[in-house]
């Protein structure tokens, strides 16, 4: 390898305005005609970006002491139920909490018109928010019941943390059966009626860094408009699902914990999502800069949707009854071309995943790095990959009734 | 000419004259029904699209208010909050005319009206909320 970048050495670049950089969409192009290693001579930074429902996501708030003081025990931002069994005055409030009177799937399917995501949207948009809260009173903390409100620039911390983002791939959904289904994947519509998919594709972070040479804990991000981290691996991180020989994996494999300050994010890139029959969710906006380090980053950057390849899963029975299997593997560039071929049958398809977004979330992430006030960062650690021999458990059902053998 | 989509609404006591029966024999126009409905309290709704004389076609439009009978262009039944719509694509295999639908290769949603039939499947379908109605049609659903 003739290239050998620092990240030290990419941002004097940044910090002098000479950094040069393409979104992974772009560099597709500048491969093919240069080649890879006068494109990794070239460029500094690629950038990604996804958005997408992200059901792993929420926000540590701490809303500051009211006179006299109280331990928060139950919480309700706006009606929607926020955990507070930590700190007296700390929540953390889930995208996918509904309100105890939400008739959830009773009318079904049901609208879930109002969770968590929509709060945070609400939050991060300005708008008041009605906080009402119980507690049982302690000689500390005297306060039994709390109804005020607030908005996000009057609380002390707003941490956006979630747990898991940014999924390298994931499974085309379609539905066997013959009803219509409704999933946290959309409404399926009987007999392969549609295939919905959920990933960037070739701007998907994750697929640009397949195998986590760069991105690492502490790796400096764009969350939600401003600015984030990597905090850790996601949970269900599971690098270790078979991948192609570009490294992209074949089947839902790593994913990110990703941290940030909710006050300097914008509300367009965190939408409160409902999903009929399913939930409330929240869409993030994630882009992930990768440095060309090498010729070797720079080959992982090249990779476009007819390279990667998602395996098709049935919602009717397969996933719900977590049968092993699937009706194939198919890949990005036809599943966006609108319609695919499953077994002689023409499917529809459609995104959930916004690649428009994902798009404008790489060239913002773009100009940000080259206008200088975005630098990279140096992981601290790097997060588990291929060799850390990660296996998925699932969840163990015995009978606590019975006795220990 | 004129040929343009309308919704009308008749209210129970209507529901069963003759009034399409009366567009086509005394105002010569000619009808496309696209849907019709009637909900548990009686009430109707039809959706068709109207073409004939310019003339002709204001009369007729007066007539059908006389008679009690709300009259909307379809077109401001649905509407795409182009402000809220995050391009996810999520409606465009529900919208069963393709109303809603891809922009290729950009993958930019797009909404065309003249291709809405007002079916509103896509006012639940849409995850962020970006489609929306003036009129209260829950009773139609
Ligand atoms: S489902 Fe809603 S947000 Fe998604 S493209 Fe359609 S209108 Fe836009
Ligand atoms: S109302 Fe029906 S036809 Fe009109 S845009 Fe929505 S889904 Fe398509």
């Amino acid at each position: 390898m003739k290239v050998n970048r620092s990240i030290e050495d990419i941002n004097e670049k940044i910090r002098s305005g000479k950094a040069v950089v393409f979104t992974a969409e772009e560099i597709i192009d500048v491969i093919e005609e240069k080649g890879i290693a006068e494109t990794a001579a070239q460029v500094d930074v690629v950038t990604t970006g996804t958005f997408g429902p992200m059901c792993s996501s929420g926000v540590f708030l701490n809303v500051g002491h009211p006179q006299p003081r109280i331990k928060l025990n139950e919480a309700f931002l706006n009606g929607v139920p926020a955990y507070a069994g930590i700190a007296a005055v700390d929540l953390y409030l889930g995208a996918t909490s509904l309100p105890p009177a939400d008739p959830a799937n009773r009318n079904y399917p049901g609208d879930f018109l109002y969770g968590g995501g929509h709060v945070i949207e609400d939050l991060v948009d300005g708008k008041e928010i009605r906080l009402e809260a119980t507690s049982y009173g302690t000689d500390c903390y005297p306060r039994k019941k709390i109804d005020t409100s607030f908005y996000l620039s009057e609380i002390n911390e707003a941490t956006l943390y979630n747990p898991r983002n940014a999924y390298q791939n994931y499974n085309v959904a379609v539905n066997l059966g013959d009803k219509t289904i409704y999933t946290y994947m959309g409404i399926l519509k009987p007999n392969m009626g549609n295939a919905n998919y959920s990933s960037a594709g070739q701007l998907s972070p994750l697929f640009n860094d397949p195998l986590l040479k760069t991105i690492g804990i502490g790796t400096r991000i764009f969350l939600g408009g401003g600015t984030g981290y990597v905090a850790w691996h996601g949970t269900q991180h599971n690098p270790s699902a078979e991948r192609a020989e570009n490294g992209t994996p074949k089947y839902p494999a790593a994913t990110l914990a990703l941290i940030g300050d909710l006050k300097q994010m914008k509300p367009k890139w965190l939408r409160g999502l409902n999903f009929l029959g399913y939930g409330a969710t929240l869409q993030v906006g994630v882009g992930i800069p990768i440095p060309i380090l090498n010729e070797e980053i720079m080959e992982f950057c090249a990779v476009r949707d007819e390279d990667i390849f998602a395996p098709i899963v049935d919602y009717n029975r397969g996933y719900p009854q977590r049968e092993a299997g699937n009706l194939g593997l198919i890949n990005y560039a036809e599943l966006k071309s609108g319609m695919i071929n499953i077994d002689g049958k023409k499917v529809p398809t459609a995104s959930l995943s916004s690649y428009a977004g994902a798009r404008e979330i790489a060239a913002t992430l773009k100009s940000w790095i080259e206008s200088g006030e975005f630098t990279l960062t140096v992981p601290a650690a790097g997060l588990p990959s291929v060799d850390a021999g990660i296996k998925l458990n699932t969840m163990p059902q015995r009978d606590p009734e019975e006795g220990e053998e | 000419m004129v040929k343009q989509k309308v919704v009308l609404r008749f209210p129970p006591n209507i529901v069963e004259q003759p009034t399409i029966y009366m567009l086509i024999k005394d105002f010569d126009l000619m009808v496309n029904i696209l849907r019709a409905d009637i909900n548990p309290r009686k009430e109707g709704r039809l959706m068709m699209e109207i073409s004939g004389e310019e003339a002709n076609y204001q009369k007729a439009m007066t007539w059908l208010k006389k008679q009690g009978l709300s009259v909307m262009n379809l077109e401001q039944q649905i509407i795409w909050r182009s402000d809220r719509c995050t391009h996810c694509g999520a409606c465009t295999v529900i919208c069963p005319t393709a109303a809603l639908n891809f922009e290729r290769p950009d993958m930019v949603v797009r909404f065309e009206e003249d291709k809405c039939i007002v079916c509103e499947l896509c006012l639940r379908a849409c995850p962020a909320r970006a489609m929306e109605t003036l009129v209260d049609n829950s009773n139609f659903r």
